[in-house]
């Protein structure tokens, strides 16, 4: 039993795919500005990932491995489709401005990643239990992003005022730096330092080595082969 | 079962013409299941601001109900005369696009800096004991970002306001985007339009307006920061209520029954 939970929670703490893998960046910086489609978000992709991983691995023994990454993007688009209809039939307000997000999915690189580094060789089961995983340790490093700024930027969170605001008579004014994409990326460096600093093992050996200023010119190592996808 | 060789040129055909059908017919299945849901969201979603622009979600209790006591009519903007098109297949942008429908505007008619205008709008009127209660309007301008496309409701006078309410606009969040708080929208509620001169007099002023002020009735808080926003929405309602707008209409209105 042990071992599915290790599957499950590996990828919250220890395996974070934003915080040590570096996959999904670029959706952690654009819908994180409010905490509500922030979760949306988060459900999207931790169901599209589930669902992709288990599919793909189900059928990992018949995909001829030259065309395998077509077929997984033909598998996770279709899913990203579905999640997408859902979302405008279910909940239309925020799919408005979500939308353009959620088909993003498509070339979100945990999704891929997993596939490719896991359910590619693993059973469907324990493939899905990956998925949702790696899903929650995205989800939690967005609910942080989006309830630190939407809480900074607009004073509220889930659209409940916290702090009252100087135009509805408080004393906040909201910082409007914290609506802005780049505040993702200072927040998520936060994030990585304080997670390394508790889980030193996570701390990666430098692939170069700074050389002291002396006069002879020290090589440097060869580049080791990284198996990181950037996003 | 005997082990398939999965690179085989026969599995490869096989396994990406069987899973694209098999996908795009998933996919396919589930989105005609769910379009009537998806199609309804987008009218409802249209009702509610139209509704909610006049405050008609509260009174009727809901935005069905309101809907009910609401007729939707075209108007044309330049004689002020109600035509006979149905208002179903009526799409702005595809007004603005079609040759004939719409007319360019000087710079000196352009007040709210919209370039084209269209010659046929679509307009909502709510009845209540077989009268004229609330008039719904389309109005658009220049804000700061981009054009700010609201409803402005007018009450059976003609002259007062019900509400205002913009649906699409680009201002900057917790500046410009103040124009959807609902503390700010409240106060156009019973502001009067047109002064005794036919003028429009209705805007938005710089800092608070002060209770004493002669112009109290036709004056609104500027919101800080956002100054330009605020000229946006002055200079729309300027437009939109004059002679280009729907001046034509309001005056013609008075004298016919709709």
């Amino acid at each position: 039993m042990s071992k599915y939970s290790e599957i499950l929670f590996r990828p919250v703490f220890k395996e974070n795919p934003i915080a040590l893998q570096m996959l999904g960046i670029c959706s952690a910086l654009a819908v994180t500005s409010k905490l509500y489609p922030t979760l949306i978000m988060c459900v999207a992709l931790t169901v599209t990932v589930s669902l992709s991983n288990f599919f793909i691995s189900m059928i990992r023994n018949i995909t001829p491995s030259n065309i395998r990454i077509i077929v997984q993007m033909t598998i996770i688009s279709s899913l990203v489709i579905l999640v997408d209809q859902a979302l405008k039939a279910y909940d239309y307000e925020t799919s408005k401005t979500l939308s353009v997000f959620v088909g993003l999915i498509i070339t979100n690189c945990i999704v891929m990643g997993r596939a490719e580094a896991f359910a590619m060789q693993n059973p469907p089961g324990v493939s899905f239990l990956d998925g949702f995983g790696n899903g929650l340790g995205y989800s939690v490093i967005l609910i942080v992003l989006g309830t630190i700024r939407e809480l900074f930027g607009t004073g509220t969170i889930l659209e409940y005022e916290i702090f009252p605001l100087v135009q509805n008579g408080g004393w906040y004014v909201p910082n409007n730096f914290f609506l802005l994409p780049p505040v993702s990326f200072i927040l998520i460096g936060l994030i990585i330092w304080a997670l390394r600093a508790w889980q030193k093992d996570q701390i990666e050996e430098p692939e170069f080595k700074m050389s002291q200023n002396s006069p002879e010119i020290v090589p440097n190592p060869p580049p080791t082969p990284s198996s990181k996808v950037a996003s | 079962m005997p082990k398939i060789n999965k690179d085989s040129t026969l599995n490869i055909t096989f396994v990406g013409i069987g899973l694209c059908l098999l996908c795009s017919a998933i996919i396919s299945f589930i989105a005609i299941q769910l379009r009537s849901v998806q199609e309804n969201n987008v009218v409802l979603d249209m009702q509610k601001k139209i509704v909610s622009s006049a405050g008609l979600e509260k009174v009727y209790g809901s935005v069905e109900n309101a809907m009910s006591n609401i007729k939707t009519l075209i108007i044309d903007l330049d004689k002020g005369e109600i035509v006979d098109i149905s208002p179903d297949s009526y799409e702005l942008a595809k007004e603005l696009r079609e040759e004939g429908k719409y007319k360019f505007l000087s710079a000196e008619e352009d007040i709210a800096s919209i370039k084209k205008r269209e010659k046929y709008s679509k307009i909502y009127i709510e009845y209540k004991d077989n009268e004229i209660n609330t008039l719904i309007l389309p109005v658009r301008g220049y804000g700061l970002w981009g054009i700010l496309y609201g409803y402005l409701a007018i009450e059976g006078d003609f002259n007062t306001v019900a509400g205002l309410e913009f649906y699409e606009h680009k201002e900057t969040p917790g500046l410009g985007a103040e124009i959807d708080n609902p503390k700010w929208k409240a106060q156009w509620k019973g502001k009067k339009i047109y002064q005794e001169n036919g003028e429009v007099s209705l805007k938005v002023i710089k800092g608070n307006v002060l209770e004493t002020s002669n112009n109290f009735s036709y004056e609104i808080d500027g919101l800080s920061g956002a100054t330009l926003t605020c000229n946006g929405v002055s200079n729309l309602i300027a437009y939109w209520m004059g002679n280009d707008g729907f001046l034509n209409f309001i005056n013609n209105l008075q004298k016919i029954d709709v």
